[in-house]
């Protein structure tokens, strides 16, 4: 559950799909990093990650956690977007019997949940087939 | 510094869900006629949110959609207003998170504004007076609702779900705006009171004394001050808290039906709300031409309606197939509903 001190400081890469992108590498990282893993560099510049890209795998949830009972059966995807940025993302819009690997989808603003019925309401990104 | 040149809007955008219910659905649940109700309303289907989607959601899609249209960089826009009667905090600001998704922050003046449907005109009406006056470059105004009718209500066969965004501004004016007009009294015909979960109407008051005399009259001072006719337009959009009454409202002025026609989102859409005369809106800018006129009368309960005569500039045409178009999204890619489905969506259904 978020509180809304981390949801806060989360807000970039869940509303604008910000990650960064090491200047001597070019690899793109998201969630950024402080450090690039491989060079050991710090050398970043901010980039908005692309808002298209297909499917690569999936899974179909039947069983939720409580946030997410009243979606079931719904799909969580690794979505690779067209800038090779491989990110983790449930499917809205669609019937999971109807997705496969290969399926074009875009980021969509979406509300992700809320935390009870007095507590903050959580946006993000999801996918649809496009 | 005072704008002295052409000021209106420089980008149009709009979202609407996927999910449709029909007016047959929900007229076999309560035992009305589903064809008495669909000539009554002249309404076929409706939108209905996604379980994940609400004002705040529609809201940073159509912006971005407008955002895309005219290229503009987020951080110019000055004044972010979004009209709704169903925000999804009682207290926080839904243009808070908007202008976080467009990037748009922090240098941005915020409101969210309520006047029944007409609270997205509103924001047009005060972005279009700041540009105008210069203290801003770029307002964007936002019409939006995921409205909510009792179970076998008039109004659940009408509330419906969409957004609409435009970008004020006085640099590539696509419609620029020639005249308003403002007509407002106090009119008891529709309210939700505080932690009520459904709105509360007066029956066949919400029409001659609240909506026909208010669009009507608004209507009427709207030619008198910009000095115009009906037969000057090429395109008009009235409010739709259903299909048939704007239709009424425009023939009884001098308006055709296919001046109407463009912009009567109604009969598969539903009523949007704070959205709905916006939507109309944006569907005659996707395919308006230059030196094209624009009529608009939009209409809250309580009650009110805000007027606009819009002229179509040489901008419009590289501006229009830039992304999804309103009428693409409203008959393309549908999802029909049970009625069990959209009560689970619309939280009708205690657990």
């Amino acid at each position: 559950m978020s509180t809304p001190a981390r949801y806060w400081r989360e807000i970039p890469q869940r509303y604008r799909y910000e990650g960064n992108k090491c200047k001597e590498t070019g690899e793109i990282f998201f969630p950024p990093r402080l450090v690039n893993p491989s060079t050991k560099s710090s050398n970043f510049e901010k980039v908005n990650l692309e808002t298209e890209g297909k499917i690569i795998t999936y899974t179909v949830i039947h069983v939720a956690p409580a946030h997410f009972r009243d979606l079931v059966p719904y799909a969580v995807a690794i979505v690779e977007l067209n800038d090779g940025v491989r990110i983790t993302s449930m499917i809205a819009d669609c019937d999971p019997d109807d997705l496969k690997a290969g399926t074009k989808v875009r980021i969509e603003f979406r509300k992700i949940y809320e935390v009870g019925d007095a507590g903050i309401i959580c946006y993000g990104y999801k996918c649809v087939p496009t | 510094m005072k704008n002295n040149g052409k000021v209106g809007i420089v980008g149009h955008g709009s979202y609407i869900p996927r999910n449709r219910i029909t007016i047959e659905e929900i007229a076999k649940v309560w035992g009305a006629d589903p064809k008495s109700m669909e000539k009554g309303l002249m309404l076929r289907e409706k939108s209905v949110p996604g379980p994940d989607e609400d004002v705040i959601t529609m809201s940073v899609e159509a912006a971005r959609n407008a955002i895309k249209r005219c290229g503009i960089n987020p951080k110019d826009i000055g004044a972010i207003y979004i009209g709704s009667e169903s925000h999804p905090y009682a207290v926080k600001p839904s243009g808070t998170v908007v202008a976080e998704a467009i990037n748009a922050t922090p240098e941005i003046h915020c409101a969210d504004f309520e006047f029944a449907c007409k609270a997205g005109s509103e924001g047009m009406y005060v972005c279009l007076e700041q540009v105008r006056s210069g203290s801003i470059k770029y307002g964007l105004a936002i019409g939006a609702d995921t409205s909510q009718g009792c179970p076998s209500d008039a109004l659940e066969y009408s509330a419906s779900a969409g957004a609409a965004a435009f970008i004020l501004g006085g640099e590539k004016v696509v419609a620029e705006v020639l005249e308003t007009y403002a007509y407002m009294t106090d009119t008891p015909d529709f309210w939700r009171r505080e932690h009520q979960f459904y709105p509360s109407h007066a029956g066949r008051f919400t029409g001659e004394p609240a909506f026909f005399k208010h669009v009507n009259a608004c209507a009427k001072g709207l030619l008198k001050k910009s000095g115009t006719k009906p037969e000057d337009y090429a395109f008009a959009v009235f409010h739709q808290p259903n299909g048939k009454f704007p239709q009424r409202a425009g023939l009884s002025l001098g308006f055709t039906k296919e001046q109407m026609d463009t912009g009567w989102l109604a009969p598969t859409l539903g009523n949007t709300y704070s959205g709905a005369s916006p939507m109309g809106l944006t569907a005659i800018l996707d395919i308006a031409k230059p030196g094209d006129l624009i009529f608009m009368v939009s209409y809250g309960s309580g009650a009110g309606s805000d007027g606009f005569v819009f002229k179509i500039t040489d901008h419009i045409v590289e501006t229009q197939k830039k992304t999804v178009q309103t009428r693409a999204m409203l008959d393309g890619n549908k999802k029909y509903l049970s009625y069990g489905e959209y009560a689970k969506y619309r939280g009708k259904i205690k657990r």
